[in-house]
């Protein structure tokens, strides 16, 4: 049976008190159509700064 | 006729430049100095590090995009400035030393009426013994730094990646080569894009990988780290990169300070004074960075040097260099108009110029060595502090010396950053990020020091593409191509 994300957490090692992503939120991360909206979005967030900062 | 002097053709001084001679036109001259006969878009050095992009996909020659822009372009490094002038002359001048081939050696005196030091980081390989000599990289470790040492550095990958294809397993050390080095984001995305590689090529399983650096915390980046919004909770990004170096399997060393370099292995002390050794068969270590090495002379020839540069070699400008400790430190203490305080024709743009302190908070050792993360100068701020510059030189020559100054403090502007953790157009992902301020405001932001509602990360294929755009677009906008004034800094 394949491991869950989780299980690879060392117990009081440096994998311990972090966020481990599992695969759904792997999964987003690279999902075209789903990315392409965050493109937009990152964009016009960036665009925002930009203006700021001139 | 006004002269303008560039020294330096990056980030920082290009944009000066290239702004300077548009706006000013034939009726007063531009001149950049720069030792370098092309450019660099410094940021994809890390593709070409690991043999995703080629040397001349991130450079370009200078010469014909200068004479494009009706600059005059020399060749040079620069040696020293007489800010007074000498003995025989009031104008001042910078003294420089061809590079460029069939001239080298051959030194001038350039005179001006207005400087801009904009010759970012001399790459201090030698502060630590073994990493290398002077600016040199030496011979057990790889470099980013330039696109020649990234070529270098794939080609040491790749024996890597053979090596274990052949079953040996190999270890890589990634990081800081000193206590006070920046620039841990370029090391972030090289170790990022190795371990992706590595997965490509079917070997991921056979390489230990490890982060060493100065940070007291993973997410620091030499700027205090940054606090991002998610599902209405604030979150350090200590948690996201934490969080990334896990789900890589990457380990971490962190609060280091190399103190020596040797084949196959590293020296270190940490901040609780502890020392250790790491082995590595693949290390690249960022150098830390001072300033060129100018020199300034007064009219009689006496040396001034400590006037006009702090003693880290940058150029002293107007920010607060009496702050004192941590605790009084103030956003108001960084420069705007970038104008050094004794000689006012004279700027510093860019890496160039001497921050009044570090961001992150220092550190000391029991043994009393300072480990602390300088502050970053990445490209956003460089350009647009090297445009600023640019406005004010060039109103101080079109409007005479009480000509209104521009302003670019970091602790008035954001950056936006896009970390590439790993190329490939359906495959790649990377951290985009906004920091706002880039220099935290703690007296305007409480808590944060920055303003959450613009200072946002998250990590994806979106910002895989942005990183790929953003390279194609500057390296348009350097070359002067049609409507390049229109592409922000």
């Amino acid at each position: 049976m394949a491991l869950k994300d989780e299980e690879n957490i060392e117990a009081y090692g440096q994998s311990y008190n972090t966020m481990t992503p599992g695969s759904t939120a792997k999964f987003w991360r690279t999902c075209v159509i789903w990315q392409f909206l965050r493109f937009i979005a990152i964009n016009i967030k960036m665009i925002v700064v930009v203006g700021k900062s001139h | 006729m006004a002269r303008l002097v560039v020294l330096g053709g990056g980030v920082a001084g290009h944009t000066t430049a290239t702004f300077a001679a548009k706006w000013l036109g034939s009726g007063h001259e531009v001149v950049v100095v720069t030792p370098n006969a092309k450019w660099n878009w410094i940021p994809s050095n890390i593709w070409v590090g690991v043999g995703k992009m080629s040397k001349e996909d991130v450079t370009f020659d200078l010469a014909p995009v200068y004479a494009k822009g009706g600059i005059n372009y020399k060749q040079a490094k620069a040696l020293s400035l007489n800010p007074e002038g000498n003995e025989s002359s009031d104008k001042p001048f910078v003294t420089i030393e061809y590079t460029e081939a069939g001239k080298e050696g051959q030194t001038e005196n350039v005179e001006y009426d207005y400087l801009v030091n904009a010759t970012g980081p001399k790459l201090n390989f030698g502060a630590t013994p073994g990493l290398g000599e002077g600016s040199q990289l030496g011979e057990h470790t790889v470099s980013v730094c330039t696109a020649d040492h990234a070529v270098h550095a794939s080609e040491e990958l790749a024996k890597c990646i053979q090596k274990m294809k052949n079953g040996e397993r190999q270890k890589f050390l990634i990081g800081t080569g000193h206590g006070m080095c920046t620039c841990q984001g370029a090391a972030f995305e090289y170790i990022f894009n190795i371990e992706h590689e590595l997965k490509a090529a079917g070997v991921r399983d056979m390489a230990d990988m490890k982060w060493i650096s100065n940070e007291s915390f993973l997410g620091d980046f030499g700027m205090g780290g940054l606090h991002i919004k998610s599902m209405d909770y604030t979150v350090s990004s200590k948690i996201f990169a934490e969080s990334l170096f896990v789900e890589r399997g990457v380990k971490w060393l962190i609060g280091a300070h190399t103190n020596k370099v040797e084949a196959g292995k590293i020296g270190y002390e940490l901040l609780d004074g502890s020392t250790g050794e790491e082995t590595f068969d693949f290390a690249m270590l960022i150098p830390p960075f001072a300033g060129v090495g100018l020199k300034a002379f007064n009219k009689a020839g006496e040396d001034i040097t400590d006037t006009v540069f702090a003693p880290n070699g940058f150029m002293k400008v107007d920010a607060n260099y009496a702050a004192g400790g941590y605790e009084n430190w103030k956003a108001s203490d960084w420069p705007s108009t970038y104008q050094n305080p004794t000689y006012s024709n004279l700027f510093a743009a860019g890496i160039a110029f001497a921050p009044p302190h570090p961001i992150s908070k220092p550190m000391t050792t029991p043994n009393g060595t300072m480990i602390v993360p300088t502050p970053p100068r990445t490209g956003m701020p460089s350009g647009i502090i090297g445009k600023a510059v640019a406005y004010s030189v060039c109103d101080l020559i079109t409007k005479g010396e009480n000509a209104h100054l521009h302003e670019a403090s970091m602790a008035d502007m954001g950056a936006a950053c896009v970390a590439s953790t790993g190329t490939g157009i359906f495959n790649g992902t990377a951290a985009a990020m906004t920091v706002y301020p880039v220099v935290p405001d703690f007296e305007k932001y409480p808590g944060t020091g920055r303003d959450t509602d613009h200072t946002f990360g998250e990590i994806g294929l979106a910002g895989h593409w942005i990183k790929r755009i953003l390279h194609t677009l500057f390296i348009w906008k350097a070359k002067l191509n049609f409507g390049w004034t229109l592409i922000p800094e």
